[in-house]
């Protein structure tokens, strides 16, 4: 699993890339109460906003990861936002992409080189 | 007096009990209006309408409506009674950061009640309501004045409809020069109706970064700007509560990439009487006159976003347009090259007439002692709340004092926990968690119209609350409130599951 300074997770199988949010930022996001989740077969590029988080505190954006193409969203957080908070590493991914450059991975940060980013905030 | 079996002194008890109906002395426990009224009854006598229902056919309807039938004395209590639960201005120091929740004098509501003015209608003959329309011209006068601005459109009805408007104006001078853009630029502070009026009117939002010192990132801006950017976004004081020093620059880069500056002055408040938006280069900004002129907000009133223009945009002005000639005033509905207009007849007449009194009563130097004082009070807070709370920022602050959370760290307590306690102390809290450029953000706003004495009563009472945090009394904060009317709510679950819509009990 690999990090960005935005505190998205991304997790690389074959082509398709898991996308979603870390723990750290569901924690300070505080209780999410709507997720939107892009469209399948949207194109992607790093760094664009992709997908909206908003909980009791705020709402922000949730910037692509990788580029590529969406091939699947997770329709479960629409009607269970809750599941950001409960287990936002894994049941509560935000979409798969295909992605169009494994290298983008490759670049982000691992899990100690981002538990370390997290030290410094 | 017979005082013989008719003790007077009351007896020691165990326990309080709770009250058999809910209520707790005056404080009545009030249920839904739909809940209070039946549907059988009604409390004005009206003849039955002698209406030919068949003209209706099949849309003659056959359930009763719903609606609950309530006499004037339960109607008056009910909400008498829902106002009690409530914190009003009225009631106390309401210290909203980002709100300006300043008193609304009664000299703007005696003044808006006389009949000339409450009991005139949109449309009516304009020759009969010439006071009513020199009122809007002299409104109009001294908002150009104030600003230094060209024109201003009076109708927008509130602040975000106010930046609607200008952001129409600038589409519509970029249009009109052949140089449609695409993207507006809004620093990561902004007012989050900015970035969604942009996309509103069809732009592309873009963030502007923020320095260490919470303000525009001048050069995060000129990498930003371009010439597909139509405008820029930038609140003046900022929503941290600090003065954009750099707003000059900020304006000419701007205005040498070809888009225009849309100022939001949501805080004019701050500034009034002292700058001039014009002279920073703003080429549109709107006025909350519920903010800076005093009108009352939300609930208590009608909001009002008037929009100064700068000589570039006051061409696409929206209609109607005053116009001052020979038969007095008159309001032109189709002005040439306006870019339309943003709602039916021209405003908000009730709130010009309160703004008028406000900015009458206290003239162009009460107005500018108006702006001293909101940043003189908000600087008493921000010095006496210091020692024991963190600043966000360095410095003074302009009419808003911004705190982190930092300063609760470990002592498991959240910014919601502590405003949460404030209900308790008699105060509304401050605005929490916004802006969302620091950590558990509590900011806080007193105005202009506290005294001193009002000043301390609030920040005494912030003051213990801060002591009883930093000794670890946690129990006080985790639970809050305790006395209000209703105990903490659970705004997650009301938030995932809104339920908008009262139905009947015997309908499930």
């Amino acid at each position: 699993m690999r990090f960005t300074e935005d505190h998205e997770w991304v997790e690389l199988n074959g082509d398709i890339a898991t996308v979603g949010i870390t723990a750290y930022a569901a924690g300070q996001l505080g209780d999410v109460v709507f997720v939107e989740t892009p469209d399948v077969g949207k194109t992607l590029k790093a760094g664009d906003a992709f997908a909206v988080v908003e909980s009791v505190k705020a709402a922000s954006d949730v910037y692509a990861p990788v580029s590529g193409e969406v091939v699947e969203a997770n329709g479960d957080l629409a009607g269970s936002p809750e599941m950001v908070n409960q287990d936002p590493e894994k049941d509560a991914w935000f979409a798969k992409v295909k992605v169009s450059d494994p290298g983008e991975v490759e670049k982000l940060m691992d899990r100690a080189a981002y538990e370390k980013f997290l030290e410094g905030l | 007096m017979q005082t013989v079996g008719r003790p007077t002194q009351p007896q020691a008890v165990s326990s309080i009990p709770e009250t058999l109906t809910g209520a707790r002395g005056l404080l009545q426990d009030e249920v839904l209006i739909f809940e209070l009224g039946g549907w059988d009854k009604t409390g004005v006598d009206l003849a039955k309408p002698e209406l030919d229902a068949s003209d209706l056919g099949d849309l003659v309807r056959t359930e009763p409506i719903g609606l609950p039938g309530l006499s004037e004395p339960e109607t008056l209590r009910h909400y008498v009674r829902l106002s009690q639960k409530n914190h009003a201005i009225d009631l106390a120091l309401y210290p909203l950061g980002s709100c300006t929740m300043k008193h609304n004098p009664r000299l703007n509501e005696k003044v808006a009640r006389l009949p000339g003015f409450a009991d005139v209608h949109p449309l009516q003959p304009q020759s009969t309501v010439q006071g009513a329309i020199a009122v809007m011209d002299q409104v109009a006068h001294w908002l150009k004045t104030l600003t230094g601005m060209a024109a201003v459109a009076l109708s927008p009805k509130a602040g975000a409809h106010g930046e609607l408007c200008g952001l129409l104006a600038i589409r519509a001078a970029h249009v009109a020069r052949g140089d449609a853009r695409k993207r507006v630029l809004v620093p990561t502070s902004a007012h989050g109706t900015n970035p969604a009026t942009a996309a509103f009117v069809g732009y592309a939002v873009e963030e502007i970064a923020q320095t260490e010192d919470g303000r525009v990132d001048l050069a995060d801006l000129e990498a930003k700007l371009g010439p597909d950017v139509a405008a820029i976004m930038v609140t003046n004081p900022n929503t941290c509560g600090l003065f954009e020093r750099d707003i000059i620059e900020i304006a000419r880069l701007t205005h040498a990439a070809g888009a225009y500056f849309y100022c939001d002055g949501a805080n004019f408040n701050a500034i009034v009487g002292r700058v001039r938006p014009a002279d920073l280069g703003v080429d549109a900004m709107h006025i909350n006159l519920h903010k800076t002129f005093s009108t009352p907000h939300g609930g208590g009133g009608p909001g009002a976003g008037p929009v100064v223009l700068s000589e570039a945009l006051a061409p696409f002005a929206p209609a109607p347009w005053i116009v001052t000639g020979l038969d007095g005033y008159t309001l032109d509905e189709n002005p040439d090259g306006a870019f339309g207009r943003m709602c039916a007849f021209h405003g908000q007449m009730g709130m010009f007439v309160r703004a008028l009194a406000y900015m009458k009563s206290h003239g162009a130097d009460g107005l500018r002692q108006v702006a001293e004082d909101a940043v003189l009070n908000a600087n008493y807070i921000k010095a006496r709340l210091s020692p024991l709370m963190s600043s966000a920022f360095s410095g003074p602050c302009m009419h808003e004092a911004l705190f982190t959370d930092a300063w609760l760290e470990g002592s498991g307590i959240t910014t919601l926990d502590f405003a949460k306690a404030m209900i308790d102390e008699g105060f509304h809290p401050m605005t929490m968690y916004f802006p969302l450029v620091v950590h558990g953000a509590m900011l806080i706003e007193p105005t202009e119209t506290e005294s001193r004495i009002e000043l301390d009563r609030f920040c005494d009472a912030v003051l213990r609350l801060a002591l009883a945090a930093r000794a670890g009394d946690a129990d006080r904060f985790k639970g809050a409130p305790f006395h209000a009317p209703l105990r903490r709510l659970d705004e997650t679950r009301a938030a995932r599951n809104p339920v908008l819509k009262w139905t009947p009990a015997s309908a499930g």
